[in-house]
């Protein structure tokens, strides 16, 4: 703020931050003969659309937060009474337990499958190496919604086949993947890896990649058995990716919201699969509180700042750590 | 001890198992949409299931297609419009965009790519709310164009294109040619355009895949069946009709046949554009 006030107020502020920045930007990437005026005109229909219908929705979103806001009724300013209320609601720390948990069921067991894969993937002596990387990305054309209604006859309570392989393995339990806490997290989980397993893998595989080979060839002469090679050359390697994958994750994990929809509208009987998402939703088009839907939206987004500080911070002291 | 291959070289057996299981994982669920929506449910519940495609899908197929208050077709066609427009302009509008951020020296670039870069971690579902009052305004609610519009441009589009530019022209090549006297429109459309021609294809194909495969959007704006895309038309299968999975599996299946009919010709380049755009190191 104070740096789009201080190119307003002309050039009065000598050593501002925004005056480095311009300093930096004499080391300028692009093709200096060309006349860079026109470069307003090209960002120009990017930067306005951009502007009506992905920055002006997220700022108005923060404005309509401090009202009491239905579509059909007025609006009331009722300050921060949103997110006090929101901050009481018993559905809210129970959307943030489940899709908390659903996360964490998601995001782990697919990090180490996709990084156990990519491990496979970089070696180069392996056959049909193309074939592999494309049939990883299948699953992740495939719609939310195909998904739920296939995974969820999969996992039925009587007759679907998930049951029956535990069933025939001695475990006759009959899980209900919809109506237990836990099992329909891993149910909803599971669809969320199906889908992302592969690109995550070819993400990691990306960076493998760059590794030189003779990294792994000076390791092995040196004795390294497989496992320290992993664990001390392509791990630290990997640190900024799997910041990457884990941030992706998080915003992706909050977003959860077609899977537990379909299985259930309102989030199950005792709301076991409510997400974050699932109650913004209900909240803005099916009880019309647009104002507390809004609030949730905010709580959200602080959520994935949060997280993706702390992934950020968390990754580079183990790859620190790793180095060492 | 001394073999020919390196020993951190040697591919194991069981990479090779690991790799066929996780190919039949993710084949395994549209076989299965595939086999439910061919049998009765009498031979999909019985135990054990029927493993093997049974002979009813044209059938099912059929009854999908002219299923009550669905509009199967429509919802078909629907889809493909709506993806072919929000690919062609984000195409568009990316490359235009990102040529002048990775190119053309102009006042405020570098804190327009910051800007741009920093709201992509912005979860989406933060302004969904006024962007739905906004296209009511608009009255764009319960039509395709309510859908295109609002996904005309994207910040990662813009992002990747400008990564795309930067890597694969060289400036010495635009300089050549400015000095030759083109204009900047002249260069872009005559040397930018057709050197990013395959990663315009590939930035297109995540976006006609996004779009046909979008949820959240669509249900908040559509009313009418008649302007379902196809993943809310599969939703309505479900409701009215009880628990006939032969049904709403054979939705599941004709919804996603085309994708995979697309995928057997572009996956390859979807993976490298995935790979591509991976963080490297």
């Amino acid at each position: 703020m104070t740096q789009l006030q201080d190119v307003k107020g002309g050039t009065r502020a000598p050593l501002t931050p925004w005056k480095k920045k311009k300093k930096k930007e004499e080391v300028f990437p692009g093709v200096r003969s060309l006349n860079g005026r026109w470069g307003h005109l090209f960002v120009a229909p990017f930067m306005i659309m951009f502007l009506i219908f992905g920055l002006a929705p997220v700022i108005y979103s923060v404005y309509i937060s401090f009202f009491r806001w239905d579509p059909l009724g007025g609006s009331e300013f009722s300050g921060l009474r949103n997110f006090s209320l929101l901050l009481a609601d018993s559905d809210f720390w129970l959307a943030i337990r489940n899709t908390f948990s659903i996360w964490a069921l998601s995001t782990f067991p697919q990090m180490l499958m996709a990084i156990g894969l990519a491990v496979i993937l970089r070696n180069t002596r392996l056959k049909g190496k193309s074939f592999w990387r494309t049939i990883l990305l299948v699953p992740n054309i495939t719609s939310v919604i195909a998904i739920t209604i296939v995974f969820g006859q999969l996992f039925g309570r009587d007759f679907g086949i998930i049951n029956g392989i535990l069933d025939f393995f001695g475990l006759n339990r009959h899980i209900d993947f919809i109506e237990g806490v836990i099992p329909s997290h891993i149910a909803i989980a599971t669809m969320i890896t199906w889908r992302w397993v592969g690109y995550n893998t070819l993400i990691f595989l990306a960076s493998m990649l760059a590794i030189p080979d003779e990294l792994f060839e000076s390791a092995s002469v040196d004795g390294a058995t497989k496992w320290q090679q992993f664990r001390f050359v392509t791990l630290p390697q990997l640190k900024n990716t799997i910041t990457f994958v884990l941030i992706v994750g998080t915003i992706g994990g909050l977003q959860v919201f077609a899977e537990p929809q379909q299985l259930a509208a309102d989030g199950g009987s005792s709301k076991q699969f409510l997400t974050l998402t699932l109650f913004l939703y209900n909240q803005a088009f099916v009880n019309n509180k647009y104002g507390y839907a809004a609030a949730i939206g905010i709580m959200i987004t602080f959520i994935v700042l949060i997280i993706s500080t702390i992934n950020f911070f968390i990754t580079r002291k183990i790859s620190n750590d790793g180095t060492r | 001890m001394k073999t020919k291959t390196p020993r951190w070289r040697k591919t194991s057996p069981l990479s090779y198992f690991l790799l066929a299981t996780i190919t039949f994982l993710s084949i395994f669920p549209f076989y299965w949409m595939f086999v439910v929506s061919s049998n009765t449910n009498a031979e999909i519940s019985k135990s054990p299931p029927s493993l093997i495609p049974g002979g009813r899908f044209l059938i099912v197929a059929k009854k999908v297609m002219s299923a009550e208050g669905v509009f199967f077709s429509n919802a078909l066609l629907n889809t493909f419009i709506v993806g072919i427009a929000i690919a062609l302009a984000q195409v568009m509008f990316s490359a235009v965009a990102g040529f002048a951020f990775a190119k053309l020296n102009f006042r405020g670039r570098k804190s327009f790519i910051l800007f741009v870069v920093g709201t992509m971690m912005l979860p989406s579902q933060l302004g969904i709310i006024p962007l739905f009052m906004l296209v009511k305004n608009l009255r764009l609610i319960d039509s395709l164009l309510g859908l295109i519009v609002p996904a005309l441009v994207t910040a990662f589009g813009v992002f990747w294109m400008r990564q795309i530019i930067d890597a694969q022209i060289p400036n010495e090549l635009l300089e050549a040619a400015s000095i030759d006297g083109a204009s900047v429109p002249r260069i872009f459309i005559s040397i930018v355009l057709p050197i990013i021609r395959q990663s315009s294809f590939v930035l297109g194909l995540f976006a006609f895949l996004a779009a046909w495969n979008d949820y959240l959007w669509p249900t908040i704006i559509l009313q009418s069946p008649r302007h379902f895309t196809l993943q809310v038309a599969l939703t309505q299968l479900k409701p009215m009709y009880g628990l006939d999975y032969a049904l709403q599996m054979g939705g599941a299946f004709l919804a996603t046949a085309p994708l995979l009919i697309l995928f057997i010709f572009v996956g390859r380049r979807l993976v490298s554009g995935v790979m591509d755009g991976a963080v490297k190191g």
